[in-house]
């Protein structure tokens, strides 16, 4: 980048430092990994370099915290920035890394591999693998220009396929392969309607898209609508909306936990990103075509998730012995409730495309990517503690929590009773009500009654779920072991964060009243 | 009493509940001790309240009106009048009674720490709901006693465990493994699918009017909302808070949660969480929406009036065929007894909305002493299936001879519900019935407001009909059997499993001095509402007038 004559850009090198800090703790840690050797110190070496590398990016939001800067500028012309560090970027930024983190400190035991050593991740391999794809998701939200964009998705994805398959196990292998082949298959669909627009308006800065398509001559308009529509395909397949959700639970129950745990937050966060530049930013004047496209989309991916969680649910529950190799239909549950999240996250975006208040819709979805983020990172927390003590994951290792592990399973229900939106889960119920006020304040109702009937779909297998954590114990109970530090601390941050959030919402509903992008 | 200090009673109000749950997740608190002292401390704020409430002086009292969430527009806003002043002290009172009986009587089930820490929850967002002054605030508390309810019911529920004596063809058409849960789960779903569409309600008129603040909203009277818009919120609101009342064909998670329950969980069902319902309607939807509720009001009167009926036909089916659990009867009753609420509510009238109120009250004494009655007959015998009772013969239980106190008690809960003057279930059914005579000429439907006054006139008939019929079945039985025939194989069964005096009659013990202290303030009040409305309607009358606005 400093090789580029000064003529043409200059770099704001503070501005780009959160996803640059990122990228280069991802080589450190690999440095780490393969100069150390294989001493007890020396394998702990690429973690802490990890979970510090991440502390680092995120503490370098605070002097950015005025929103104001940008880098990568075409000289002359201030508004066609490639990178845009504003409130929006810095709220995904802060959601992604803190997000990245706590997988980070869920992946520490998993990866120094005090198990069993099939079971041990590669250290070097994971912790660069997981840094670059947190880098990607990090650059991906402040990212100015299609081309950016499409490279920070990329940059945000290639990584994870192997991470989903870095277990090296045949269900790791074919969930990975599934996570890839449909990924690119909707890379190459969003590139392709980049290039679209890119040909019908001539410029790639998302800045001077607006004006550049309104001047498109006519007989681009079809070109430019249908690479509107195109675009959008890559981040809501990256957001898990239906019907490009069809990868989740595979890839979720697939991949290590804290993988898994990623995906679900970071992963998603990154493909809401991408969806909300491109729409309230990019294609302001097609609101008519992706708003009620996204509304739609909203209430079919829902009402997809939901459904397939009830019948997941249904069918352990008919059938408690899982098949061979079946570890976790807990972790298939939340794929699946991450699904309808999903739908709910969408909410905010569609109810913008109809009122036209663009900036208030993304504080929304921003709030409730938070609120919703650190409830199901809690969630895999405490998953992370089961798998460990049981060694599976079905919910009916569950059942009796509360009798081995208290601690655990209050946080549990709280966690769960939080993704149902309920009380005592009231950070949830906040989620819920931000997402329902956007869709009643752009006169969406239906997509409100919507969003109201799934959440008591949703309900039914969270309340069964959180039953079995207060059932008894089944017999034959092994002593509960000392949870591991990593564990511990991701627990304690999740629950901390939660029990905050609840008390004073404000804290990270203060997002919906500004308005975060311009 | 300086208002100042009012403030800070209410608020303490739901704080100590929530405190004391909190305290109970300490493994250094002893449970047994903690429900009884921070319910009995709440019960004492509660009448402290009561005392230091200006009885002179209408309108909100003892507010706390902080910010909370200001980008949502939501505030943390307390507030009693005379309305919701009568429910938070029934309130604190049947709570603190549940805590004290649940110590010495624990259901079965999970430890005392879990049941203790749920119950103060539970408590928690009932007092929150009846002290709440924003929409959302309410909304919460509303939603609050969902979880710790359905616990309540799921693990400390009784889970159809074979008891001696019930019919195998019966045992045969329960629902396959834990009736419990099944029960919890309806009334989980049902309530949260009312809750939810009323929170779409809610949203709809806050986005609209520009404040949630529920006092703000009242006193403009609709003002400023569209008539379309009033409509789609008086719908979804009146959904919500219908289920949870319950109105007739949204009623049917009833009747199992209730029977299902442990005794402190129908107590507290019947005789507080279905208030939470009413009050919502009268407090949010009659002045804050008033187009949307005139349109749905005679509607509301004829599901109310529907529900009268039905509860009063099903309730004389299963006691004439002696085919359901008593706590089974009682349930339904109550679906009858608050269709009178809702039929009075509907009236909109200030006889009406009296009537209403007082109901809600006289209805949560009186089912709430049925509901500890009940349950004390069931820990006797096992089960308070009629079958059971009567060790299938026609003859009747014979409560009076076996336990008279107890089935004196029971006598008494049984007239007080059928309405007899003098207890407290009379004079609400009274002004609910003269309401409807009166019914709002705003509203038109002069004719159906005639026809449905007698339809539930007819209803307390049949109501005082099944009643009778149960007093009859359950307390009255043959005399003394002669020392030969005593020796009916099936005898032993039908005693309590661990009865602690196997008395040498056949029998079962008599109310011991514990139960009945439990249960004398529930016989005391229903008399005292009964002897003396005025104590009540002086209360929440100006309040209703205020509610319904300039006429």
């Amino acid at each position: 980048m400093t090789a580029v004559p000064p003529l043409t850009q200059n770099v704001d090198w503070l501005a780009v430092a959160p996803p640059l800090v990122t990228a280069l703790a991802a080589l450190a840690a690999l440095l780490a990994a393969v100069l150390l050797g294989d001493g007890p110190r020396a394998r702990r070496a690429p973690g802490a370099i990890a979970v510090l590398g991440l502390a680092a990016a995120l503490a370098l939001l605070i002097p950015l915290r005025r929103g104001d800067r940008t880098a990568f500028c075409v000289a002359g012309r201030p508004a066609d920035c490639s990178y845009a560090a504003d409130r929006f970027a810095l709220a995904f930024q802060l959601l992604v890394l803190g997000g990245a983190l706590v997988a980070a400190l869920l992946s520490l035991h998993a990866v120094r591999g005090d198990g069993a050593s099939e079971k041990r991740l590669p250290r070097g391999e994971f912790w660069f693998l997981l840094l670059g794809s947190t880098a990607g998701a990090a650059l991906l939200p402040a990212a100015r220009d299609l081309a950016t964009l499409v490279v920070a998705l990329e940059t945000a994805s290639l990584p994870a396929f192997a991470l989903v398959g870095l277990r090296r196990d045949a269900r790791g292998g074919e969930a990975a392969l599934k996570f890839f082949l449909s990924s690119v298959a909707a890379t190459a669909v969003t590139l392709l309607g980049v290039s679209f627009l890119y040909g019908a308006s001539g410029t790639l800065f998302v800045r001077a898209l607006p004006a550049a398509l309104e001047h498109a001559p006519a007989q681009l308009r079809t070109l430019a609508g249908l690479g509107a529509v195109l675009a959008l395909v890559g981040f809501a397949f990256k957001t898990a909306a239906a019907p490009f959700h069809m990868w989740v639970p595979d890839t979720y129950t697939g991949a290590p936990l804290p993988v898994a745990a990623y995906l679900s937050v970071v992963g998603k966060a990154a493909g809401l990103a991408g969806l909300a530049v491109l729409t309230v930013l990019a294609l302001p004047g097609y609101a008519h075509l992706w708003g009620p496209a996204l509304a739609v989309l909203a209430a079919l991916t829902m009402t997809v998730g939901n459904a397939a969680a009830v019948r997941s649910f249904g069918r352990e529950r008919f059938a408690p012995t899982a098949g061979p190799g079946d570890r976790g239909s807990a972790v298939r549950l939340l794929a699946w409730s991450s699904v309808a999240q999903a739908g709910y996250l969408l909410v905010p975006l569609a109810a913008a495309g109809h009122n036209g208040r663009l900036g208030r819709a993304t504080g929304s979805l921003v709030a409730f990517a938070l609120l919703y983020a650190v409830v199901n990172l809690g969630a895999f927390a405490v998953l992370a503690v089961v798998g460990r003590d049981r060694g599976g994951l079905r919910l009916d290792d569950h059942r009796g929590l509360f009798a081995r592990r208290p601690v655990a399973a209050l946080a549990l229900a709280f966690f769960l009773l939080s993704l149902a939106g309920v009380p005592p889960g009231v950070v949830g119920l906040f989620g819920k009500l931000v997402v329902l006020r956007s869709a009643v304040d752009a006169g969406l109702g239906w997509l409100a009654v919507v969003v109201a009937l799934n959440s008591v779909a949703g309900l039914y297998y969270y309340a069964l779920w959180t039953v079995r954590l207060f059932a008894p114990a089944p017999a034959g109970e092994r002593a509960a072991s000392r949870v591991p530090v990593g564990l511990a601390a991701a627990l304690a941050v999740t629950a901390v964060l939660g029990a905050v959030l609840s008390a004073a919402p404000e804290l990270a509903l203060r997002l919906t009243s500004g308005t975060l992008l311009r | 009493m300086s208002p100042t200090v009012l403030s800070v009673l209410l608020a303490l109000l739901p704080a100590v509940p929530l405190a004391g749950s909190l305290a109970a997740l300490s493994p250094r608190t002893t449970p047994r001790r903690l429900g009884p002292a921070a319910t009995g401390l709440t019960l004492l704020l509660a009448i402290a309240v009561a005392a230091g409430y200006d009885y002179g002086r209408h309108g909100l009292q003892g507010q706390t009106d902080a910010s909370w969430i200001p980008s949502l527009g939501v505030r943390f806003h307390l507030g009693v009048d005379g309305i919701s002043l009568p429910l938070l002290v029934l309130t604190a009172l049947l709570t603190f009674l549940c805590a004290v009986h649940a110590e010495r009587r624990p259901p079965h089930g999970p430890g005392a720490r879990p049941r203790t820490g749920l119950l103060l929850v539970l408590e928690a967002g009932m007092i929150g709901t009846f002290a709440a002054q924003d929409l959302i605030l309410f909304f919460l508390a509303f939603e609050f006693v969902l979880i710790p309810m359905y616990l309540l019911i799921a693990r400390w529920g009784d889970d159809g465990a074979p008891v001696a004596g019930r019919h195998p063809a019966k045992e045969a058409l329960r629902a396959p493994p834990g009736p419990a849960q099944g029960a919890a789960n309806r009334f989980l779903l049902y309530t949260l699918l009312g809750s939810v569409l009323m929170l779409v309600g809610f949203l709809l008129v806050g986005l609209h009017a520009g404040t949630f603040d529920m006092p703000a909203l009242a006193a403009r009277h609709g003002a400023g909302l569209g008539h379309g818009t009033q409509l789609a919120a008086a719908l979804l609101i009146g959904i919500g808070l219908a289920v949870k009342a319950p109105m007739w064909p949204l009623h049917s998670w009833l009747p199992d949660a209730h029977t299902a329950a442990p005794t402190i969980g129908s107590v507290l069902l019947a005789g507080v969480l279905l208030k939470m319902g009413t009050y919502g309607l009268v407090r949010i939807l009659v002045p804050e929406v008033p187009y949307g509720t005139r349109q749905l009001a005679p509607y509301l009167a004829a599901f109310g009036v529907v529900g009268i009926l039905w509860g009063a036909l099903v309730c004389l089916d299963m006691v004439r065929r002696r085919a359901a659990d008593l706590k089974r009867i009682i349930a339904y009753s109550s679906i009858g007894h608050m269709g009178f609420v809702l039929l009075g509510i509907a009236t909109l009238t200030p006889a009406g909305l009296n009537g209403a109120l007082f109901a809600n009250i006289g209805h949560g004494l009186i089912t709430g002493l049925l509901f500890f009655l009940v349950g004390a007959v069931k820990e006797r015998y096992g089960s308070a299936d009629l079958a059971v009772l009567e060790d299938g013969s026609d003859a009747g239980a014979a409560l009076y001879r076996r336990a008279p106190r107890l089935g004196g008690l029971l006598a008494l809960g049984a007239i007080a519900g059928l309405g007899l003057p003098g207890l407290a279930g009379f004079w609400g059914e009274l002004l609910a019935l003269l309401g409807s005579f009166h019914a709002d000429p705003a509203l038109g439907h002069r004719t159906t407001y005639l026809v449905l006054m007698a339809l539930g006139g007819l209803g307390t008939l049949l109501t005082a009909g099944y009643l009778l019929l149960m007093v009859r079945r359950v307390c009255m039985g043959p005399p003394a059997v002669p020392p030969v025939a005593r020796h009916h194989p099936s005898e032993e069964a039908l005693r309590a499993p661990n009865s602690p005096e196997p008395a040498a009659e056949p029998g079962i013990p008599d109310a011991s001095r514990f139960e009945l202290g439990v249960w004398a303030p529930l016989v005391a009040l229903t008399a005292v509402a009964g002897l003396w409305p005025a104590v009540l309607l002086r209360l929440t009358d100006p309040a209703v007038t205020a509610l319904l606005g300039p006429r």
